[in-house]
């Protein structure tokens, strides 16, 4: 079976919310929404104080080369327009939604129907996508237009489609890939036109065994979509890795995929440019899994963006007693919450809940040498070496190091018998590198 | 609203720990522990008995009296170096003896370089070579007690006789059942090559360790001694006996496979084993002494960071 070829880890996968099928989760009573939800430049507001929106009506609007529309997931009035706390405890600028019945933009097409024929050509594909505010949904948030603008002399060979999902707990894509994987494929064929290429690799990991049969059955229907079933082991979904176990090619250090002639996307994303540019369908919800060992009703919603966290929990029966950390996404990537009262994202696909046990690290003893972090590094770096750099101050040695290569997937501070903080160390070198780098460019 | 824990990713790590590692070492030294009892009488259990407690004693006082640092003696290192420390001695051995090699083996070769994985020396050997090279009447190895059956009076008053390798210099035919399963002279915790495998294979099976050290060291040696014995059977002994006889199965499993004295990456690892090989065929074929494990994995941990920076993995994409 394919897979990447450095390194790799194994962690528990606990995918506990497998079987509950997609519900769709009620409408807040008020929402916050951010005005800028996507990697790059802020987007420009478009509405004021008090104005009526509607379901799906432009809201910030994109006005830079990287960055992305964001449009109003609710209909109803907006309350104010203020700083709002994300899940990170960080202020940004978003619009307050007191939510009024469920009025979408008339040309939005919000039923279940299939549209199979795709009328646009890449260009408007391109267009469409930008239009409807799709972002990168495996976790980056990446404005998904601008991958498909090839630089100039640049050519794709491959689409390829992340369905990998090699997050422990993560169950959103896979209930994703089982109920709507029409839906998904269309999307990848409209993703292939846009690219203008023959042929699309999805990926999918080996412990979703049905959702790699259903994909395969129904990709009969369409030309040169390929599905490939890939090892379970993490991180298996780390772009580099999944193009290297797809196609074996590497991409160069500090590249992007296209360097390599690919060009890659989650399948939620898949899904929401199928729902962009078949039904005008603009990215204002997306399907957010609710687990943990200690959740009684663990749950895969289809959640609208800008949904408090806090009633997504009470939805499914409240905070257990001994919650000591929740993390929005996965347990290997995911990022710590601090607030509650903060509202989901376009990139929000899961809260994990973890007991008081679960949420500290374990003992720190001094280093080991037993070198095991240096075997699971996917990138084939010797995160022992860099952490120690690190402790030292020794920036430039860590940036020699390849320290900047590092894609932060926490398979070594996983692995570390000794327990030692090496993401931890591994992030301050690349800070304190990106400074030096920008001092040197500003000389 | 109860308080949340807010730290970096990854949220979930390895049930491996230091401690689980160390612990797991020290029961894979049990079968040789409890064949040298066999063998070698409570004498044996004695002298494995003070070398822990004066190893595990000395780490305890230099840490609060002189490091002034939290003590570490709870996660198990300091047994393991007790334990391979005195199986690295002979059964008779006088007890003080045992105690200046645990003050060398911790104080020096481990807690003056900052204590666990900090030491470039295998913490056990040093203490060995030290009181080898400074007591050579009580740890040389011509003379060693022979094996007596359990629970006899005192093993001190027991035959001494020589060790399998020196025996074999000297052109005595030895017992190659009687070395594997441990019925011989010797250092207590090394004669028996069956038990200390089987102590590897627990290492192995709890991924404490992996193969490429003990494979690449044995093999080697194997290949050498082979080579030599083919060139001259008269001179040079059978390469089954140079894997058997002596420190090199413990060498081999539990000295060379520490992981804080030897290379991280496995083909620096199988380099490791191959000069830990070499050297000690070197050393027993054409040295003054029978034995030559503890000096070919010493050196060899001299090499261990030279070894690491020449076999860098190969960073992605590049």
């Amino acid at each position: 079976m394919k897979t990447f070829n450095k390194g790799g880890v194994h962690p528990q996968e606990n995918k506990l919310s497998n079987d509950s099928a997609i519900e769709v989760f009620p409408l807040p009573k008020q929402a916050v929404v951010f005005v800028s939800q996507h990697l790059g430049a802020p987007s420009t507001m478009v509405v004021q104080k008090g104005d009526k929106v509607k379901a799906g009506q432009l809201i910030a609007k994109a006005e830079q080369f990287i960055c992305a529309n964001t449009h109003s997931p609710y209909s109803g009035t907006i309350t104010k327009i203020d700083l709002a706390t994300d899940f990170t405890g960080y202020k940004k600028p978003a619009v307050y939604i007191d939510v009024e019945g469920d009025e979408w933009m008339e040309d939005i097409d919000t039923s279940n129907d299939i549209v199979r024929d795709i009328k646009l050509d890449s260009a408007q594909i391109i267009d469409k996508i930008k239009e409807m505010g799709i972002v990168g949904l495996g976790g980056a948030a990446f404005p998904t237009h601008i991958k498909y603008m090839l630089p100039q002399g640049k050519k794709a060979d491959y689409l390829i489609i992340n369905a990998v999902e090699c997050e422990p707990y993560l169950t959103s894509d896979y209930r994703l890939m089982k109920e709507k994987a029409e839906e998904c494929l269309i999307g990848i064929e409209i993703l292939k036109k846009a690219l203008n290429v023959d042929k699309a690799l999805v990926g999918i990991e080996a412990n979703k065994p049905d959702a790699i049969e259903g994909f395969t059955q129904l990709s009969k229907n369409y030309k040169e979509i390929e599905i490939v079933p890939l090892k379970t082991k993490y991180p298996q979904g780390a772009e580099k890795q999944l193009i290297y176990a797809l196609t074996k090619r590497q991409v160069p250090s500090g590249k992007l995929p296209i360097e390599v002639g690919c060009v890659v996307n989650n399948i939620g994303t898949a899904q929401a440019v199928y729902s962009a540019v078949q039904k005008n369908m603009p990215l204002v919800q997306n399907i957010l899994t609710l687990t943990g060992k200690n959740v009684k009703q663990r749950k895969n919603l289809l959640v609208r963006v800008g949904t408090p966290l806090q009633s997504v929990i009470d939805y499914c029966g409240g905070l257990p007693e001994d919650t000591g950390k929740i993390i929005s996404g996965g347990p290997m990537m995911g990022k710590a919450i601090s607030d509650l009262s903060a509202p989901t994202v376009k990139t929000t696909s899961a809260l994990l809940l973890m007991s008081k046990k679960e949420s500290s690290r374990k003992e720190e003893t001094n280093c080991l040498r037993c070198g095991k972090c240096v075997k699971v590094c996917p990138m084939g770096l010797e995160p022992i070496k860099i952490a120690q750099l690190a402790e030292n101050r020794l920036w430039k040695d860590a940036e020699k190091a390849y320290a900047m290569d590092c894609i932060e997937c926490g398979s070594c501070h996983f692995t570390c018998p000794a327990g030692r903080p090496l993401l931890d160390l591994m992030r301050v070198s690349k800070n304190h590198i990106g400074d030096l780098r920008r001092q040197k460019a500003q000389r | 609203m109860a308080l949340l824990t807010v730290s970096g990713s990854p949220h979930v790590q390895s049930n491996q720990t230091t401690k689980k590692i160390m612990w797991t070492v020290i029961i894979a030294l049990l079968p040789a522990l409890l064949v040298s009892i066999y063998y070698f009488g409570l004498d044996a259990l004695m002298v494995t008995l003070t070398s822990v407690v004066f190893c595990v004693g000395f780490e305890w006082l230099i840490q609060k009296f002189i490091l002034k640092t939290k003590t570490t003696i709870g996660d198990g290192s300091a047994i393991i170096t007790g334990i391979l420390l005195a199986f690295n001695l002979p059964a008779n051995i006088p007890l003080w003896i045992v105690g200046i090699g645990a003050l060398v083996a911790i104080g020096v070769a481990k807690m003056s370089y900052g204590g666990l994985g900090k030491n470039p020396f295998n913490p056990a050997l040093v203490g060995r070579v030290f009181l080898f090279i400074s007591f050579p009447s009580k740890v040389a190895m011509s003379e060693w007690p022979l094996p007596k059956p359990l629970f006899s009076s005192s093993v001190s008053d027991a035959l001494t006789g020589p060790t399998p390798l020196l025996a074999m210099k000297n052109g005595q035919a030895v017992d190659l059942w009687n070395m594997f399963i441990g019925a011989t002279g010797g250092s207590l915790g090394e004669v028996s090559a069956i038990a200390l495998i089987i102590g590897g294979l627990i290492m192995l099976f709890r991924k404490v360790i992996t193969w490429h050290i003990p494979v690449s060291f044995l093999t080697t040696a194997g290949v050498f001694g082979l080579i030599l014995w083919l060139i001259n059977p008269n001179e040079f002994i059978h390469p089954a006996y140079q894997l058997l006889a002596g420190g090199m199965m413990l060498g081999a499993i539990f000295m060379a496979t520490d992981m804080v004295t030897s290379p991280v990456t496995y083909k620096g690892q199988l380099l490791f084993g191959f000069g830990c090989g070499v050297l000690t065929i070197i050393f027993r074929s054409f040295g003054p002494m029978p034995e030559g494990v503890s000096f070919a994995i010493l050196i060899m941990n001299a090499v261990t960071p030279l070894i690491d920076k020449a076999f860098k993995p190969k960073p992605f994409g590049y």
